[in-house]
């Protein structure tokens, strides 16, 4: 009897070591360092940006000239000036009218989607936002030179067409996807039971809409709008074609202005490692970093807010 | 079928004639006639599937939200085939109230919640008015000594489901239905607000006519007048509720409330 059972237990011990066992760590090894490689390569890049910007930012750096000043001049032979106020200032001329034009039409989308859009309707208007999700950038910016260009050059009469007018409607149509995929979601975590007490009291559809699942999906809905921002504020290659690349405090939509991120993606190229330009343009980097960082975080604080409450 | 075929149509809350109804090509109605008197409390049980709370959810038309149901046969209430085109579903719902099987606040303050039908149908109503009418309706549930001080607190956190589920009742109260309809409103609770939320609705028979789909048998037997028995989506008997449960006229009857199946 206790000879059976010593025999049993090799057996299943043994078992341990057999073909399966190894697949299974195996594959677990690589899920581990898939995962983890994830957090080595942002925790890289963070790096890199920082230690390559961090001369320039901690020694070489005038903070008010930086963010107060709008010369940006980093080729002057005699007296070079890093003052990004004009890039901020384009950036955020371009970031705030996109999501002016972005923000009340993804909305809308999503609530048609989410609660008027039935059956296949639904279903292919979904696959189309997703589909616009996955347009290439250069692929817009090229739509913005080629096409938006002359419209608006004709339609307002203006000198030039590539300006803030143009890259807003670039990247509004860039970050609707994104906006309206996320706030349909939003609009879907809020339970049925809320539509049918408020349909069984009466409600319309729009009056159920307005009192009631917008408001209980709101969090969700800010989340979706600030993903959205910081969709806008971070693309680069769409801006650097559509927005004229000029720098210039914007004082009107029809301005050119040029974009803190297409001013990295310009000028890196062609600025010799290490010398105070590129460390200009890496304080630039973290300047973005840290205001993305910060948008996303805010973003997932609020979507976890609404976890809670 | 019925002890009340010979009332007017007038007198009766529920009129149901020849009513079918189709999930898609699935037929979970046959040949529905009930004849449900106003001011009392009729219950309706059978097992699971039955077509109970399908029948329940065609009083308001709720169910058609669902998108894929059909009908034929009609429905009246109090004189009116509330399948006939010009019905306004907003109308509809304003004279019968619902009550749902789980507790369903919606996410905005108590006070908010118990003036929402109202205020859909009276957009105009004055503060002052609406103070008063919410104050009504809790008291009349028994609530407003508990949540007088919270009134601006969000409805669906810090209540027991007990609670919840009375201002559910409380936020039909203000447009002033004739006919409420309930979707085993007691099957969330415990024993004790089983208890409570009972005593409530015998508390509101005869202002309301009252529907309630119930699998408690228990329940249907101390809680209403009379008793409608369904089974694979028809109506197997309808009758007082003592004469049901004593003295039942089908052998299937018989056996669902002996517990031989459900």
């Amino acid at each position: 009897m206790s000879d059976i059972t010593a025999a049993t237990t090799a057996e299943a011990a043994g078992d341990r070591l057999d073909k399966n066992w190894m697949i299974d760590k195996g594959l677990q090894a690589l899920m581990f360092i898939c995962g983890f490689s994830a957090i080595i390569f942002v925790l890289g890049i963070f790096i890199f940006v920082f230690k390559e910007g961090a001369e320039f930012v901690a020694h070489k750096m005038d903070f008010a000239e930086f963010f107060f000043s709008p010369k940006w001049r980093p080729t002057s032979l005699s007296n070079p000036t890093y003052g990004i106020l004009a890039l901020i200032a384009g950036t955020a001329a371009i970031t705030a009218l996109s999501m002016a034009i972005c923000l009340p039409f993804s909305l809308g989308a999503a609530v048609f989607i989410g609660e008027f859009a039935k059956g296949k309707t639904r279903e292919y208007l979904k696959i189309l936002i997703e589909l616009l999700a996955a347009i290439p950038s250069v692929v817009w910016g090229f739509i913005g030179l080629a096409i938006m260009n002359p419209f608006i050059i004709k339609t307002f009469d203006v000198p030039i067409g590539l300006n803030v007018l143009n890259s807003s409607l670039i990247l509004a149509l860039m970050a609707a996807p994104i906006v309206t995929s996320l706030a349909e979601d939003a609009l879907k975590a809020v339970p049925d039971a809320y539509r049918e007490a408020a349909e069984a009291l009466g409600a319309t559809r729009w009056q159920m809409i307005y009192k009631v699942i917008i408001p209980a999906a709101k969090n969700g809905l800010l989340s979706a709008a600030l993903l959205g921002v910081g969709r806008a504020f971070g693309e680069t290659m769409a801006v650097l074609m559509a927005s004229g690349h000029s720098i210039n405090m914007p004082t009107s939509m029809f301005d050119s202005v040029r974009a803190l991120t297409a001013t990295i993606a310009a000028e890196l190229g062609e600025t010799p490692v290490g010398s105070d330009h590129y460390q200009a343009l890496f304080a630039i980097g973290i300047f973005l970093f840290i205001i993305t960082f910060v948008i996303n975080l805010a973003a997932d604080l609020i979507v976890r807010g609404v976890r809670k409450g | 079928m019925s002890a009340t075929t010979h009332e007017s149509a007038k007198d009766l809350a529920i009129q149901a004639i020849g009513f079918n109804l189709w999930y898609g090509t699935f037929q979970a109605l046959y040949d529905v006639n009930l004849d449900i008197k106003g001011g009392i409390i009729t219950s309706l049980i059978g097992p699971s599937g039955c077509g109970k709370s399908t029948f329940l959810r065609s009083v308001n038309r709720i169910n058609e939200r669902l998108g894929y149901v059909r009908t034929n046969g009609s429905i009246t209430l109090f004189g009116k085939n509330i399948l006939d085109e010009d019905v306004e579903l907003s109308q509809l719902r304003k004279h019968v109230g619902m009550v749902f099987q789980r507790p369903n606040p919606l996410p905005i303050s108590i006070r908010d919640n118990i003036l929402y039908g109202y205020r859909i149908h009276n957009p105009n109503a004055n503060k002052s008015e609406e103070e008063g009418i919410m104050e009504a309706a809790l008291r009349k549930v028994l609530l407003w000594d508990k949540v007088k001080d919270k009134l601006n607190k969000k409805a669906s956190v810090g209540l027991s489901l007990e609670e919840m589920q009375k201002l559910c009742i409380a936020r039909l109260l203000p447009t002033n239905p004739t006919l409420l309809l309930m979707d085993e409103p007691c099957s969330a609770l415990d024993p004790k607000g089983t208890a409570a939320v009972e005593e409530l609705i015998w508390e509101l028979r005869g202002e309301f006519s009252i529907l309630i789909v119930t699998h408690n048998m228990a329940q249907a037997r101390r809680a209403s007048d009379e008793c409608i028995f369904m089974l694979m989506g028809k109506v197997m008997e309808h009758t007082k509720t003592e004469d049901l449960f004593v003295n039942p006229a089908k052998k299937e009857t018989a056996d669902y409330i002996e517990g031989r199946y459900g």
